[in-house]
């Protein structure tokens, strides 16, 4: 990277794409070509930055200079006035949202504060499609490490000592994962990626890929090395194109220099990389459903044990793990265990990465150390409510997760406490609610998804899941009883109990973690048949306000149902037994005569 | 069902897939991503010749298909239009945005408009939450879209 002077960085992620940063790229490159800029500046997509929110973003360096919601048509003006003038282009700067001061470098932003970037560390910093640079930051230099300097029970060693815990979900301990896989005997051994990134809401797997695919395929091949496998599978979203593209770009430029395929770095060590493609189902995270898929079966979970680690792919043993935890080996393994362990809390070592979305200021992808608390990750980083709004629950850990609320503020996140809190870390997905979210419906929307992904195979999670969809929206139609809620949580503890998977035994989470925390409100919809927050159509009532209504005519007029009447010039009034709550005659009123109770 | 007759072309197009794949059971669902990359959908023709090909039954061709929310065996419209709701967009409104979108075209989700132009679908998180609600309507990806915004967006398609 050293030849040239200046390089600008555009982001390339998913969510700037969308923005139209291809077009910007392009027009960039064209420009700074035009000025016969090209030898001295380089202009690159990069992974994502993950401040989402005010995509696209620009970044030049070396100055550091960080640029917000970025239009193609900024392109000229970056180039003329800061690439050869020297002048930053202020009202691309980001602006404080409390002193309103233009901020440029992105370590003084609140959004980038308090993170602490291990597994996100490349992304948005280099090309991921150019081997070198990745390699120019210490790429594959674990890789090297491994195969030269240690033996496989070291790694294995260091892994454990390190503390990392499987970041998809299940918080298993990476190392102790690894021993158990090679420590089964067998002629040919798995190593599998699962990037079946399924959690709605979650992108953190796809932003690794997206940004940094190398430091995955390394993760790999060292997890090959330590199991005694030669053969790596990365099982990947089929709605993922850019980031698959990006993985089989890598994976090549891989085997051309050598870093994958036989005899890797002159060691003898044989390792290479296949990719398997997932075709939309949930429970395809679950690691036995997964492997089924991968061997072309429907996507269905098997009973543990056995473990993966002992028979899995085509039953030979089969490590999984997620990619979030891969993106951390090559870290471990570079600055060692010690390091790694010295962050994060007592159980929970690390980092951890989270997509921070819903009623939030700073929508986007961040990582922090284990044990911040939610109040940080929300106001801080996040700048808190959209809209001044007032906080009501986050969403932890996605379907499977929970409701937290206000109490749960400074609780520090790790896998520990969030299980304790009533939710879990799930693959690090994080929605936040405000107060206009009514509760009972968000806990009927995950059950509507669980419903649609549940596999079929054990009737709890088949029938069961779909008899608490009824009675919730039972409950939001207005026509719950008191009972209802007492038979949503008998039956949800059933369904926990005897699921045979991951995505049953966790699936009612949503539904018990509201309850718990939400109890008044659904006291509110089954007994005095009210939704605070206006969300359930069905328990609004309009009304029309005499003082107000001039009998201009226009509701009764555009009511589909015909439920209001009235003279022309006279008080007009709905029919409470006829009205379908559509809100035509809300919209279409002129006068603030009508109002909803 | 569509009843269609697969032509001579396609049959070797899709014959060509399967073998690219050695003919593995284990690639089925390689083999289906590809075919509906040709076909644009998987009636019960392409599956029969993948069953054969692969050496399996239909009904376990049919199960994986059947399964996956990816494969359809329907014909999507020119324009497909796809409605996020993925927790992020649904916080945001992608409901009411969906809404918009079924009385303006007049069809359900799942459905095509009796012109062929549009198709509704929702899908589970593209993964641009900072632009929630999302739409795409082929590939092209809609952010921060509103209910009054879905006007727009069938216009641009509907000429």
């Amino acid at each position: 990277m050293a030849k040239y002077k200046m390089h600008v960085l555009v982001c390339g992620g998913t969510g700037c794409h969308a923005s139209e940063s291809d077009t910007l790229l392009e027009n960039l490159k064209t420009i700074v070509a035009d000025k016969g800029l090209d030898n001295e500046v380089q202009v690159i997509a990069t992974g994502c930055f993950g401040f989402c929110e005010k995509g696209p973003i620009v970044k030049i360096m070396p100055d550091n200079t960080f640029y917000t919601q970025v239009c193609p048509a900024d392109a000229r003006e970056i180039v003329e006035e800061h690439l050869i003038k020297g002048r930053k282009v202020n009202r691309l700067l980001y602006v404080d949202p409390e002193n309103k001061e233009h901020i440029s470098d992105s370590k003084h932003m609140g959004f980038y504060k308090k993170q602490l970037r291990i597994a996100l560390r490349n992304c948005g910093f280099i090309d991921p499609e150019n081997i070198d640079e990745y390699i120019s930051r210490d790429g594959y230099e674990a890789l090297a490490k491994c195969l030269t300097e240690m033996t496989p029970q070291q790694v294995i060693e260091e892994m454990k000592k390190s503390g990392l815990r499987g970041r998809g979900g299940g918080g298993f301990s990476t190392g102790l994962k690894w021993e158990i896989t090679s420590k089964s005997v067998s002629d040919i051994k798995y190593v599998v990626c699962n990037a079946d990134e399924g959690d709605p809401g979650a992108f953190m797997d796809r932003s690794i890929l997206e940004g940094d695919p190398h430091s995955v395929i390394e993760a790999m091949a060292i997890c090959g090395y330590c199991i005694g496998a030669s053969y790596g599978l990365v099982y990947i979203r089929a709605e993922y194109p850019l980031a698959i593209d990006r993985l089989k770009t890598a994976i090549n430029q891989a085997r051309e220099y050598g870093l994958l395929g036989q005899d890797i770095l002159g060691t003898g060590f044989a390792f290479d990389i296949e990719l398997r493609y997932g075709a939309g189902a949930f429970v395809c995270g679950e690691e036995t459903a997964l492997i089924h898929s991968m061997e072309g079966l429907r996507g269905e979970p098997t009973v543990k044990p056995p473990f993966p680690s002992v028979s899995g792919y085509y039953e030979k043993p089969t490590n999984v793990n997620n990619v979030e935890t891969f993106a951390n080996v090559p870290v471990i393994i570079n600055k060692g265990a010690e390091w790694f362990a010295s962050i994060g809390t007592e159980k929970s070592k690390g980092t951890k990465v989270f997509a921070l979305a819903g009623k939030i200021n700073n929508v986007g992808l961040i990582e922090v150390p284990m044990g911040t608390t939610l109040r940080e990750v929300i106001y801080e980083i996040g700048g808190g409510i959209k809209d001044g709004k007032k906080f009501k629950a986050v969403q932890t850990g996605g379907p499977s997760g929970g409701c937290l609320t206000e109490k749960h503020l400074d609780t520090p996140i790790d896998y520990d406490n969030l299980l304790a809190s009533g939710s879990m870390m799930g693959s690090g997905g994080m929605i936040v609610m405000d107060e206009d979210d009514c509760m009972v419906s968000m806990a009927k929307f995950y059950l509507d998804f669980t419903v649609e992904e549940s596999c079929g195979k054990c009737s709890p999670c088949r029938i069961g899941n779909k008899r608490l969809y009824e009675i919730l929206d039972k409950i939001t139609q207005g026509k719950g009883t008191r009972d209802d809620i007492d038979s949503l949580r008998n039956l949800s503890h059933v369904i926990k109990d005897t699921a045979l998977c991951g995505l049953g035994q966790t699936s009612p989470n949503p539904v018990l973690s509201t309850i718990d925390n939400f109890w008044d409100e659904y006291i509110e919809h089954v007994t005095d048949k009210k939704c605070r927050s206006g969300q359930c159509k069905a328990l609004l009532q309009y009304y029309i306000d005499p003082e107000n209504c001039v009998g201009c005519t226009a509701c009764a007029r555009n009511c589909p149902v015909n439920a209001i009447s009235g003279e022309r010039k006279g008080i007009h009034v709905i029919d409470q037994a006829t009205c379908i709550k559509c809100g035509a005659c809300l919209e279409k009123c002129k006068f603030n005569a009508v109002f909803i109770k | 069902m569509a009843n269609i007759k697969l032509s001579a072309e396609k049959l070797d197009e899709l014959k060509a897939v399967c073998k690219s794949f050695n003919n593995d059971k284990g690639e089925l669902i390689n083999v289906l991503h590809k075919a509906q990359g040709i076909f644009g959908y998987l009636p019960a023709e392409v599956q029969e010749v993948i069953a054969k090909e692969l050496n399996i039954s239909v009904a376990h061709v049919y199960g994986v298909v059947s399964f996956y929310s990816f494969f359809t065996m329907l014909p999507k419209g020119e324009h497909p239009v796809s409605i996020c709701l993925g927790t992020a967009c649904y916080v945001r409104g992608a409901e009411k945005v969906i809404d918009e979108f079924k009385r303006l075209l007049n069809i359900n989700v799942g459905e095509t408009t009796p012109d062929g132009k549009f198709s509704l679908a929702c899908l589970r998180c593209v993964g641009a939450c900072g632009l929630a609600p999302v739409v795409l309507v082929g590939e092209k990806v809609y952010g921060r879209v509103a209910p009054e915004g879905v006007k727009d967006i069938v216009a641009e398609y509907a000429k």
